[in-house]
């Protein structure tokens, strides 16, 4: 399959993805510039990590506008699985393809580490080859992670089972104590009511050598492939 | 035309002996631009012209060695056609006046040094010196200067990975902010700061020039006052977004090959760029300022060329290949603009709309700078302060309460607290996390990793330069061997007063002295680093603080480790010798509060011979763990190993130091304290119990290692000619230490690791620890 990894001015993660999807994983990868309006035949989309546009107006609000985001909801509305991590949830969220928004973290600062996070959903592309509530342990790097929804939002994505990734501690416990930045619910990711389109704070991609401290995020790249076959079948 | 009397020659910085060297090198009176030219070029920061002679003594080459100082950045060669470029840089003086700027445009700029090179920066380490985190002074600049390092490092995604913080009250009015970047480049796709062929056109891209920053290597190069606070405008303003920007198309320019020199523009800006790019291509530049890009309106030629508005670059481009080069940077949506061109001779002409407006010849600028032999003086008080008589001490505290209090010294303590806000993790290399004894960042493509440890104690510089200094570069290399790296390459921030004072400059040359020994013994090229002056708030100086930056080779980047213990049941070794040297420690600090004594003996052939020792134990896969000991003394160094090990304890056992009855500042080792016919009273037998414990002898690591591994370990150290004792076990969750088979320490490593690791948080937060 083949992965196309979105690249906007201010991007920083975009090569991580793609050397995971490529090196790593072992499938087909693309850089996509955003000025491009073609995914290259992508089977799935990668929003990296970074700082779009320097997120100087609101994390994610200026990337939105860019070219390619006209193909990556069109694709996304034919079903195609869309994978936002970090910046990309961000902007996923400022695009309106999933619910809900960023504010700042509750301690204010920046926070980076691995942190544990409890797979709620394992029907979406994303999540197929997770076991149920798998903790996964990935990195978190990020100063605007805590995800805000207004009631109604919120109650919607429990009862929808949008809510993909929550904060947990290592045993997969969900308190106030494991939510790393404030996050309502402990969220760390959720996915759109067709659950194709996906968006988490932590970085799976950081996530797939056991060198780097952690080889959970693999799962989350080994889901897409594995979606995307049985999809074919 | 102004007058340049002396008014104007004050506000310059320029001494009248300089003025009559710039008379003679113009051969007329220069015009007010000409002499601003001088004043930022002549200035401490940019001509080194006070350590320029001593730096010269310094080793600086070697089989590695692609590129020694004199260029934006060092290079050694790692293998596979790559080397690594890095270089460490300071921004001390914009740190005090406005923290997160000052530090985040401090990284800025030494990430540009390593792009503009042609390399990928992969990495960010750090050294930072703060005052007592009990002002609120010093808690309001340690929080600016780590949100700034990390607002501008997170953001353009190169990881700050290691690095360390010392807290001490000579720091409250100069703190020190460090940081070093590596980089990796293809040895034969290095880009120098060199013009190149006249008729070439001179480009400049990045952000617009504004007036912020003019004369900011003129106020690097000053003492501060009480009127610091007023410079604010001369701190800069960093945009990471832009850096981002400009490093990828850079980048990828470079590969075009049509760049034929390039250079960015830090301190004194256009006027460093251009001057340097001339004279080291040996050619001359023509450039008309009204092509420059200006943020504000009504900017004079005096205020483009001086203005230190940060992620800017200055190139020089094949002949009609400019096409290609403006391609790449319209694709980032950066404008390139030619603003003059490469000509014969070696005059820097600065044109205002066709008129020429300044005329100075390039070397005058740079290779002619003046270079002081400044006087140099040992302090009166240099061998007052070396004398420490424990009898003066009153009564030393217990082992116990002295460990307990050690490990909540910030110094000391976790520095979560600050890294927790540095994404380390973005451009997956990173694989020792921070908070080890040396960051390691693998290469990706090649096998290797590649470990790098910032290190300087001024402590012991202060109580001796050259002996300090000489720490400073073993306890770097130590450190990047802990972590199996071979140190190949060394850089180097000099930290000092004001060099005018003659105490000063024999602090600096001491040092100086001292890092050229240490690293020519441990075969270290120095390939580069900068020198930071005038670090002295109303006369009163910083400690005299050699940071020492060390880059070390790993062959194989899985053949690492780690300070924590990877297992209980594995024995603990010492290797080195235990000599309980208490001068200069943080014990006496921390207990006693006192600063004096000898640092710590050095033995430059032990030395290597332990670093050369472990970095073949972890190749060998023969040690589980590696630390080496530094502040707090061994029984910090066994706590540490214990932390962030999944909570695994240690038992150890320590053959007692015998102090010498008048004075510890030489000990006699190995003997029984207990038995000692002069260490009969109480009061002797605690310092010599805290002296086994605390005491920061140099060379000396703590490996652990399991089953028949152990043999391996002791017989190797037997052939390297190093002592290795068994000193204990790990396992347990506790940290049970005993001197001479006496239990002087026993704490839960729980209770122990929450009291280290949240500690600095604690002070932040307003309240005491613990």
């Amino acid at each position: 399959m083949k992965f196309s990894v979105v690249v906007f001015p201010g991007s920083n993660s975009d090569y991580d993805a793609f050397y995971a999807a490529s090196t790593v994983i072992g499938e087909d990868a693309a850089l996509v510039w955003h000025k491009d309006t073609d995914l290259q035949g992508a089977d799935a989309v990668i929003l990296p990590g970074g700082f779009a546009h320097g997120d100087y107006l609101r994390t994610g609000a200026i990337a939105r506008f860019s070219p390619i985001m006209s193909a990556v909801q069109a694709f996304a509305d034919r079903g195609g699985p869309v994978l936002g991590i970090c910046n990309g949830f961000q902007i996923l969220l400022e695009s309106g393809m999933l619910p809900g928004a960023m504010v700042r973290n509750d301690r204010i600062k920046f926070v980076s580490r691995l942190v544990p996070v409890r797979v709620e959903a394992t029907d979406t592309p994303f999540t197929a080859a997770c076991a149920e509530r798998q903790v996964l342990h990935m990195p978190v790097a990020h100063g605007e992670g805590n995800y805000y929804a207004d009631p109604d939002t919120l109650a919607g994505l429990e009862a929808n089972r949008q809510v993909v990734f929550r904060y947990s501690d290592a045993a997969g416990g969900i308190s106030p104590a494991s939510n790393v930045n404030g996050s309502l619910n402990n969220i760390a990711g959720i996915c759109n009511r067709q659950r194709n389109v996906v968006g988490l704070m932590p970085h799976p991609e950081r996530a797939t050598e056991a060198q780097l401290g952690s080889a959970d995020g693999r799962v989350i790249l080994a889901s897409a492939v594995k979606a995307l076959a049985s999809l074919s079948r | 035309m102004a007058v340049i009397d002396a008014a104007v020659l004050e506000r310059h910085g320029i001494k009248p002996d300089e003025y009559e060297r710039i008379l003679e090198l113009m051969g007329r009176e220069p015009n007010l631009l000409e002499l601003g030219l001088f004043s930022v070029m002549w200035s401490e920061h940019c001509s080194y012209k006070s350590s320029r002679v001593h730096l010269k003594t310094l080793p600086t080459t070697g089989p590695r060695v692609v590129q020694g100082p004199g260029e934006n950045a060092g290079a050694v060669d790692i293998g596979g056609g790559l080397c690594a470029v890095f270089k460490i840089e300071s921004h001390n003086h914009p740190s005090f006046i406005e923290p997160y700027q000052g530090a985040a445009t401090g990284v800025g700029g030494i990430i540009r040094d390593i792009f503009t090179m042609g390399a990928r920066p992969i990495a960010l380490l750090n050294a930072l010196r703060f005052g007592s985190l009990e002002t609120q002074q010093a808690r309001r600049i340690f929080e600016g200067v780590v949100a700034g390092v990390g607002g501008y490092g997170n953001s353009i995604g190169i990881p700050t990975v290691g690095g360390e913080i010392v807290f001490d009250e000579m720091y409250a009015g100069n703190p020190l902010v460090n940081v070093l970047c590596l980089g990796i480049s293809r040895i034969d796709g290095i880009v120098k700061g060199a013009a190149k062929g006249a008729g070439n056109p001179v480009f400049y891209v990045g952000a617009k020039t504004g007036r912020d920053g003019i004369h900011g290597a003129t106020m690097a190069s000053a003492e501060f006052d009480e009127k610091s606070a007023e410079k604010r405008p001369a701190v800069q303003v960093g945009d990471p977004f832009m850096e981002k920007l400009l490093m990828e198309a850079c980048i990828e320019v470079m590969k075009t090959g049509a760049v034929l020199g390039i250079q960015d523009m830090g301190a004194a800006g256009l006027s460093c760029a251009t001057s340097e790019m001339g004279s080291r291509g040996g050619v001359g530049m023509t450039i008309d300022v009204m092509h420059v890009p200006q943020r504000e309106t009504g900017m004079t030629p005096y205020e483009i060329m001086l203005s230190e508005s940060q992620e800017r670059m200055l190139l020089v481009v094949e002949k009609g290949r400019e096409h290609e080069v403006e391609a790449v940077f319209e694709k980032w949506d950066l404008h390139a603009v030619q603003v003059g061109e490469v000509i014969e001779g070696s005059r820097l002409k600065i044109h205002e709309r066709g008129v020429l407006v300044a005329d100075v010849p390039n070397r005058a600028l740079t290779d002619e700078a003046p270079v002081y032999r400044r006087p140099m003086q040992e302090p009166a008080w240099q061998q007052g302060v070396q004398r420490l008589t424990l009898d003066d001490l009153g009564a030393p505290p217990s082992a116990q309460s002295a460990f307990d209090r050690l490990l909540t010294v910030p110094t000391i303590a976790s520095k979560r607290w600050a890294y927790g806000q540095y994404d380390h993790s973005v451009g997956t290399n990173t694989i020792a996390q921070p908070g080890m004894s040396a960051a390691v960042v693998r290469v990706k493509g090649t096998t290797t990793g590649l470990a790098v440890s910032v290190d300087g104690n001024g402590r012991f510089c202060y109580l001796d330069p050259h002996r300090g200094a000489m720490l400073a570069v073993a306890e770097a290399a130590r450190n990047v061997a802990c972590a199996g790296g071979e140190p190949i390459g060394g850089t180097n921030n000099l930290n000092f007063g004001n060099p005018e004072r003659p105490e000063i400059m024999w602090q600096l040359g001491e040092a100086v002295r001292g890092i050229g020994e240490a690293c020519r013994a441990l075969g270290i090229p120095i390939t580069g680093g900068n020198v930071s002056l005038y670090n002295e708030t109303e006369g009163r100086a910083i400690f005299p603080t050699p940071v020492l930056g060390v880059v070390g080779l790993l062959e194989d980047a899985s053949k690492t480790t780690t300070r924590t213990f990877k297992q209980p049941g594995a024995s603990v070794v010492l290797l080195g010798d235990n000599l309980g040297e208490l001068g200069g420690s943080e014990y006496l600090a921390t207990l006693h509060g006192l600063v004096a004594g000898q640092p710590p003996a050095l033995d430059l052939s032990r030395e290597a011979a332990i670093q050369k020792l472990i970095v073949s134990l972890i190749r060998e896969g023969s040690v589980e763990s590696a630390h080496d000991c530094s502040e707090g003394g061994l029984a910090v160094t066994l706590a540490e190993c214990a932390f962030n090990s999944g909570g695994i304890g240690v038992t150890a056992d320590i053959a007692g130091v015998r102090l010498k009855p008048d004075t510890t500042s030489d000990v006699a080792s190995g003997s029984d304290v207990a038995s000692g016919s002069d260490v009969a009273s109480g009061f002797s037998r605690t310092f010599s119990v805290n002296a086994t414990l605390f005491g920061e002898s140099a060379s000396r690591i703590v490996v652990s290692a399991s089953g028949e591994r152990l043999d391996g370990v002791l017989a190797a150290a037997k052939a390297a000619g190093v002592t290795a004792t068994v000193i204990g076990q790990t396992g347990g969750d506790r940290i049970r230490l005993s001197v001479n088979g006496t239990a002087v320490v026993d704490s839960a490593v729980a209770a122990a690791e929450q009291a280290w690791s949240t500690s600095i948080a604690s002070r932040m937060a307003g309240r005491a620890p613990r």
